[in-house]
């Protein structure tokens, strides 16, 4: 660390690594005149464990449930992802049941993501009623999990060239009963943060980022549409069933704590819509159509790059294969990576008090950050 | 680079013409032999080799004139007698990804940041450096990021066995 002559207004201040604000393990270092943020400097890779180079000893088949584990919370979307870069290493189209499939095994892990980062919210702004009521519907949202996967969060259920397994007997009747009931929960979770002006209070108006800087910062997510950036993969550069779904993509304008947040919520109520189109798409497939390809083992040489629009923000896989049965190099790029570094500017003008609720709307999850 | 005009959403062709005019021979384009993938079938990827010279001008060009507003992702690459950065950079209007590849020779590893560009390439960059050893000339802050301060190798580098490789 540079040696800097002390500085009696402005003083440096280390929240984490472990701090209640954190949700994993990071440290953001600030320094306050006063009470007000003036600067800021995120520090991460408590977790780094050399991920990508631990790829390059694995077949592809055994990379999946490594890429489970990049995030506990959106394993689906992970796993979904490098399956994803695979084929299209191998320059295969999957079949359209095992695409309808994925998409509500997405969706479904999109919902429990964004439930966990509510409940998380609640935490930070001190409102315990918000996390008990989420988490409690995030059961719901593991146990169908637990009916298609067999796991709550690790799932392990994409496969290079479709899924592990059809839906369970009854899975469908489960899934849009289960649905059903959770639009209406999330209404009540809405009236309880929307409603309370004690918690919008928390949360308007902090945190702002412009859309230029928000592009520039590469942010991307939730937090790049609460900016005013319109752009989703799904929507934009779709992949799998997505280019057939129909759904809007919220974006909010305002550029602050408050509009993320919207965003999320909105974002659950439209996964949803997504998820009773693709049953209904699923029911006019045979349920003997293919659900998965047979793949060769080896993929051949070359460079393949794939994206995703992961509950926080656009994941993008970069593989290097060169024609054996392991990738030559395999690059991650994870949002909340990108993310968090862009939180010097967003925590800058900001109260010190008001750092948790600003970093709640990124939804830290460290197992991708760090790798 | 200012009194230009920016186009906010260039199409796939203008793309390539404006930069093959601009930098000619310096930049290669390379043509994805894919059949089945659907973002490279709709035209939403472009591959290029770049000069390691002209890549922040490229940057600059992409950003001011094509409106290339995100920097999605930095790769080092070790090819054991060279090194390879790559660049992902988007436009958020019609999601167009343009890759570029930068050779850089294994005896001389520098090239230009594109932090000062993109805002998002920062901690990218920081992440190659640390563990390709891949030198980033003019990044605002080049220090390790996940790894110890205090390591002296390069550990995603091909010649840093892991235990249990051959």
């Amino acid at each position: 660390m540079a040696q800097e002559k002390m500085n009696a207004d402005k003083m440096w201040l280390t929240m984490g690594p472990q701090h209640p604000f954190s949700h994993g393990l990071w440290t953001l270092r600030a320094q306050v005149d006063g009470e007000i943020v003036t600067d800021a400097e995120p520090e991460v890779g408590y977790l780094h464990r050399g991920w990508e180079k631990e790829c390059e000893q694995r077949d592809y088949q055994k990379i999946i449930p490594m890429a489970d584990r990049l995030c506990y919370s959106a394993s689906m979307t992970w796993s979904h992802l490098f399956c994803k870069v695979a084929e299209e290493a191998l320059d295969i189209e999957v079949p359209e049941r095992a695409q309808y499939l994925r998409v509500v095994a997405d969706e479904i892990c999109r919902i429990q993501s964004h439930l966990m980062w509510l409940a998380a919210v609640g935490t930070d702004a001190g409102n315990l009623t918000i996390f008990l009521w989420a988490l409690r519907e995030r059961e719901f949202m593991l146990d169908l999990n637990v009916r298609l996967c067999g796991q709550r969060l690790t799932t392990n259920y994409p496969r290079i060239g479709g899924v592990r397994n059809d839906m369970p007997y009854y899975f469908e009747r489960d899934c849009l009963r289960g649905i059903e009931r959770f639009e209406k929960a999330l209404w009540d979770i809405v009236n309880l943060t929307d409603d309370s002006s004690i918690f919008v209070g928390r949360v308007k108006g902090i945190g702002y980022i412009s859309r230029e800087e928000c592009a520039n910062l590469g942010i991307t997510g939730p937090a790049m549409r609460g900016c005013g950036v319109d752009y989703d993969v799904r929507r934009d550069d779709p992949y799998d069933a997505y280019g057939d779904m129909d759904f809007y993509v919220p974006v909010y304008k305002d550029g602050d704590a408050y509009a993320r947040f919207r965003v999320r919520i909105e974002e659950m109520f439209q996964s949803c819509s997504i998820i009773k189109q693709a049953m209904k798409k699923l029911e006019s497939i045979p349920k003997t159509a293919p659900y998965r390809l047979k793949v060769p083992k080896a993929i051949p040489e070359g460079t393949h790059m794939a994206r995703i629009e992961d509950p926080r923000g656009e994941s993008v896989m970069y593989l290097i294969s060169d024609g054996t049965d392991r990738p030559y190099r395999l690059k991650v790029r994870s949002p909340v990576f990108v993310n968090v570094s862009a939180s010097k500017r967003m925590v800058q003008g900001v109260r010190l008090a008001d750092i948790p609720t600003v970093m709640a709307m990124i939804d830290m999850c460290l197992g991708e950050t760090d790798r | 680079m200012a009194d230009e005009q920016k186009i906010e959403s260039p199409s796939y062709d203008d793309i390539i013409s404006l930069i093959g005019s601009k930098f000619g021979d310096k930049v290669k384009f390379r043509q994805s032999t894919k059949k089945n993938v659907r973002s490279i079938n709709e035209k939403r990827r472009i591959f290029m080799d770049a000069d390691r010279e002209v890549i922040l001008d490229l940057a600059y060009f992409l950003r001011d004139k094509l409106n290339f507003e995100q920097a999605s992702m930095v790769t080092g690459v070790d090819w054991v007698d060279h090194m390879q950065v790559v660049y992902h950079i988007t436009n958020y209007f019609n999601s167009i990804t343009v890759e570029i590849v930068v050779n850089i020779p294994a005896d001389d590893l520098h090239v230009a940041s594109v932090a000062p560009v993109w805002g998002g390439a920062n901690w990218h960059e920081r992440e190659t450096y640390e563990l390709f050893g891949i030198i980033f000339d003019g990044h605002p802050k080049l220090e390790r990021l996940l790894t110890p301060k205090s390591y002296e190798f390069f550990p995603f580098r091909k010649s840093y066995k892991l235990r249990g490789s051959q």
